[in-house]
C-alpha cells in the first residue's frame, strides 16, 4: 500500500533528474562555446564575414588532411621502401619489391607455392569468407525484412530484436559465441544430450570458418535488415491491394512486385556488405584468433600482423598490401556510390 | 528529408493505413483465418527470439556463476552453488551433499574430504562420527546464488577500474571534439556562399572511401609523429574527424530558415554566436543522433586502439578484455562479467534511444 502511494513522486523526481542531468550538459556546452566567442569574434573583425566559413571548416579539413589524406600519400611511400625504420626519411627505397614479393607465385590457385603465402592465405580465407558471408548476410536480412514487414504483433520489438547486436562491440560479440563453443560449452552440452559426439569447433579449420561467417552474419545482419526494411515500407501498399483484387498470389506479387521495387536497395546492401566484408578482423580474431592455423586469417589480419603484431614490423610488407586492400575497395565503393545515387535518384 | 524518413521508419506515419489495409485483405480472405505465411512468419520470430537473445541471456547467466560453477558439465541454466556449513574442527566451510545411506535413507552430510570414488562426511549436528560414502550415492545440494564478486573483483583488484575509467574518458572526449568540429564544418557548408563550398564538401565525401584498414601504418605513423602513441589521444584525435557526421548535420543543418540568420546578423550577433546559439539548438535532433552513434563508435572500437595502445596503462576496457580471455588460462567467471559491463552502456543506450539509432541508419545508411 506504501508504494501505491509513494508511487508518483519517484517518477517525477526521475523526471526531474533526468532534466538536471540535461540542463547540466548544457551549462557545460554553454560554457564551452563562450570560451570561443572572444577569439572568434577577433578573428571575425580581422578575416571579415566572407572568410569565416573557411575558418569553420578549418579544423575539420586540417583533422581528415593530417589523419585520412596524408596516410593514404605516405602509404603508398612506405609501400616502395623497405627496411624497419618508423619514419620515411630513413627508409630506403626500393621500388617495387615488395609488390614483387608479394605477388611472386608459382600458381596464384595454390598458396604454398607463393613466396609469401601467408598473404596469399590471407586472400583465399578472405575470398571464401566473403562469398559465404555475403550471401548468407543479403538473404537472412531480406527474408528477416519481408517477416519484419508482415503485421505483425509487437514490430518494434521484434524489429529490436533482430537489430541490437549491430551495437555489441566486436570483442563482446566474439565472446559471447566462445563462451558458448568452448570444449564444454553450451553447444557441446547439447550435442551431447542429444547423443552426438562433442565436436571441438575452434580447433576444425572448416568449423572454425563457419563460426567466423555464423557470428558475423549474426552480429551484423540486423543493419542490413534495417536498410531492406525501409525500402520494402516505401512501397506503396496499393500496389498489393491492386494485386490481391486480381487474385494475384502472393508469391506471384513477391516475384512481381516487392523484388523490383527492392532491388535498388538489395544493390546497395550489397556492396556494403561486400565492403564490410572484406575488411573483417576483430569479431574473427577475438572469436578464433586467425587460427586454427592460419584458417581463419584474414588479409586484415595479415596486415596487422606484418606491420604490428610480427616481432619484426614490416611497415613496407604492410603498406603494400594494404595498397592492393585498397584497390579493391575503392572499386567497390565507387559501385557502391554509383548504385545509391541511382536508387535514390529513382525514388 | 530527415524528418520525412523518420516517420515511415518507425513505421508510425503508416501504421493506420496498413491496419484498414490488412483488415480488408483478412475480410476478404474470410475472417481470421491464418495464412500459413503467417505460422511461418511467427516461426521465423520465435526462432529468432531464440538466437539472438539466448546467447545473451546465457552470458548474462553464466557470468554469474562461480569460477567452480563454471566447470560443471552439463553446464545448469541458473547460476547456482553448493550450499556449504560451518563444521566445529574444521578450517573452512564444508559442502553439503544429499546422500542415499545403504539403507535407503537419506541424509545431508557434508565432506571432509574425497579419495578417489569414496568420500569421507559427517553430519553436521554430530560432527564426530565419520562416515565412509560412494560418491555416486550422494548428490550436491545446490541453491540459487549470484557470484557478484565476478563483477567486483576485476573492478577493485585488477586494472579494470582503469580500463573502464579509460573508454569513458575516451568516450566523453572524442564525442564532444566529434560534435564541436564536425557541426562547425557543417555549419559552414549549409549556411555560407562561398567559393570552394563543392570542392570541400567534396573533398569531405571523398574521406568515406578510406577506411582505417588501408592506412594502418602510416596514419599510426603521423600519430607516431605527434607523440600520441600509448596515449588515449592518439585514439580520441585521428577519428574525430567523420565524413558521414558531417553528412548528416549538414543535410539538417539546410532545411533551416535563412531568415533568422539574417535576423540575427541585422543584431550584430557575431558569427560564432549565430553558430552556437541559433544553429546549433536548432540542429539539436540531427546533433542527437551524432552523439550516439559517436558513442557507440567510439565504445566499441577495437582495430585502432589495438595498433595505438600497447601498455596495459592505457588499454580501454575492449582492449583489455581481449587481452584478457587471450590469457592462457582464461579466467572465465571474470572474462564474462567484464564482457557484461562492456556491453551494459551500449544495451542502456539502445533501450532509451532506439529510434534515434533506427532512424540514423535508415536516413543516413551510417553504422
Amino acid at each position: 500500500m506504501s508504494h501505491a502511494s509513494t508511487g508518483p513522486a519517484p517518477a517525477e523526481e526521475r523526471r526531474s533528474l533526468k532534466e538536471l542531468a540535461g540542463a547540466g550538459v548544457g551549462i557545460l556546452w554553454a560554457a564551452l562555446m563562450r570560451l570561443f566567442e572572444p577569439p572568434m569574434a577577433a578573428l571575425q573583425r580581422v578575416l571579415g564575414i566572407g572568410r569565416m566559413p573557411y575558418l569553420f571548416l578549418l579544423p575539420n579539413l586540417a583533422f581528415f588532411g593530417l589523419f585520412v589524406i596524408t596516410p593514404l600519400f605516405i602509404n603508398l611511400g612506405y609501400s616502395v621502401t623497405g627496411g624497419t625504420d618508423l619514419y620515411l626519411t630513413e627508409r630506403p627505397f626500393v621500388g617495387a619489391e615488395q609488390y614483387g614479393f608479394l605477388f611472386e607465385c608459382g600458381n596464384y590457385l595454390d598458396p604454398t607455392s607463393c613466396r609469401e603465402d601467408r598473404f596469399w592465405r590471407g586472400v583465399y580465407n578472405t575470398m571464401t569468407f566473403v562469398t559465404f558471408q555475403v550471401a548468407f548476410m543479403v538473404l537472412f536480412a531480406l527474408v528477416t525484412a519481408l517477416v519484419l514487414n508482415q503485421e505483425i504483433r509487437a514490430r518494434g520489438f521484434f524489429r529490436a530484436v533482430f537489430f541490437f547486436p549491430v551495437l555489441l562491440s566486436p570483442v563482446v560479440v566474439a565472446l559471447i559465441w566462445k563462451w558458448i563453443l568452448l570444449r564444454d560449452g553450451l553447444l557441446n552440452a547439447m550435442l551431447l544430450e542429444m547423443g552426438l559426439e562433442r565436436i571441438l569447433w575452434l580447433a576444425n579449420a572448416n568449423w572454425a570458418m563457419f563460426w567466423s561467417v555464423f557470428v558475423s552474419v549474426w552480429a551484423h545482419m540486423g543493419f542490413y535488415t534495417l536498410i531492406l526494411l525501409a525500402g520494402l515500407q516505401a512501397i506503396p501498399p496499393d500496389l498489393y491491394e491492386a494485386a490481391e483484387m486480381d487474385g494475384t498470389s502472393r508469391w506471384r506479387a513477391f516475384w512481381r512486385i516487392t523484388l523490383p521495387l527492392l532491388w535498388p536497395n538489395l544493390l546497395v546492401v550489397l556492396v556494403l556488405a561486400l565492403i564490410r566484408a572484406v575488411q573483417i578482423f576483430d569479431e574473427v580474431y577475438v572469436l578464433t584468433g586467425g587460427g586454427p592455423g592460419t584458417a581463419t586469417q584474414f588479409l586484415v589480419q595479415y596486415i596487422y600482423n606484418t606491420g604490428f603484431a610480427n616481432r619484426v614490423q614490416n611497415f613496407g610488407l604492410a603498406s603494400a598490401a594494404s595498397v592492393v586492400l585498397g584497390v579493391v575497395l575503392f572499386a567497390l565503393t565507387i559501385t557502391q556510390l554509383a548504385l545509391a545515387r541511382r536508387r535514390d535518384g529513382a525514388a | 528529408m530527415t524528418t520525412e524518413t523518420a516517420a515511415s521508419t518507425t513505421g508510425q506515419g503508416r501504421a493506420p493505413q496498413k491496419g484498414v489495409l490488412m483488415g480488408f485483405l483478412t475480410r476478404r480472405r474470410g475472417g481470421k483465418r491464418l495464412h500459413w505465411t503467417d505460422w511461418a512468419t511467427y516461426a521465423y520470430l520465435a526462432f529468432g527470439i531464440l538466437l539472438m537473445f539466448g546467447p545473451i541471456v546465457w552470458l548474462l547467466m553464466s557470468s554469474f556463476k562461480t569460477q567452480a560453477g563454471l566447470q560443471e558439465f552439463p553446464p545448469t541454466f541458473l547460476p547456482l552453488s553448493q550450499v556449504t556449513v560451518e563444521v566445529e574442527g574444521n578450517a573452512r566451510p564444508l559442502p553439503l551433499f544429499r546422500v542415499t545411506m545403504e539403507d535407503g535413507s537419506v541424509r545431508e552430510l557434508a565432506e571432509v574430504r574425497r579419495i578417489g570414488i569414496v568420500a569421507t562426511m559427517i553430519d553436521p549436528a554430530n560432527p564426530d562420527e565419520r562416515l565412509s560414502v560412494p560418491i555416486d550415492a550422494r548428490e550436491p545440494i545446490r541453491e540459487f546464488q549470484l557470484a557478484t564478486e565476478n563483477y567486483t573483483t576485476p573492478l577493485e583488484q585488477f586494472e579494470f577500474g582503469r580500463y573502464l575509467w579509460n573508454s569513458v574518458f575516451v568516450t566523453v572526449i572524442a564525442t564532444i571534439i566529434t560534435l564541436v568540429i564536425n557541426s562547425m564544418a557543417a555549419f559552414a557548408l549549409s549556411i555560407y556562399e562561398f567559393k570552394g563550398r563543392n570542392l570541400a564538401m567534396g573533398f569531405i565525401i571523398s574521406t568515406l572511401m578510406i577506411p582505417i584498414t588501408i592506412v594502418l601504418v602510416p596514419t599510426y605513423v603521423v600519430v607516431a609523429s605527434l607523440g600520441m602513441v600509448n596515449s588515449l589521444w592518439g585514439v580520441i584525435i585521428p577519428g574525430a574527424a567523420t565524413p558521414t557526421g558531417v553528412f548528416l548535420l549538414r543535410q539538417y543543418m539546410l532545411t533551416l530558415p535563412k531568415e533568422l540568420i539574417e535576423a540575427a546578423r541585422m543584431d550584430k550577433a557575431s558569427e560564432w554566436q549565430i553558430y552556437w546559439r541559433i544553429v546549433l539548438p536548432l540542429s539539436l535532433p540531427a546533433l542527437a543522433v551524432l552523439a550516439i552513434f559517436s558513442i557507440m563508435w567510439r565504445w566499441n572500437d577495437f582495430l585502432w586502439p589495438l595498433i595505438v595502445l600497447n601498455q596495459t596503462e592505457v588499454y580501454t576496457l575492449q582492449l583489455g578484455l581481449n587481452a584478457f580471455q587471450g590469457e592462457l588460462n582464461t579466467q572465465w567467471n571474470y572474462v564474462l562479467a567484464m564482457t557484461v559491463v562492456t556491453l551494459l552502456p551500449v544495451a542502456l543506450v539502445f533501450a532509451f534511444l532506439q529510434r534515434f539509432i533506427t532512424t540514423g541508419i535508415a536516413s543516413s545508411g551510417m553504422k
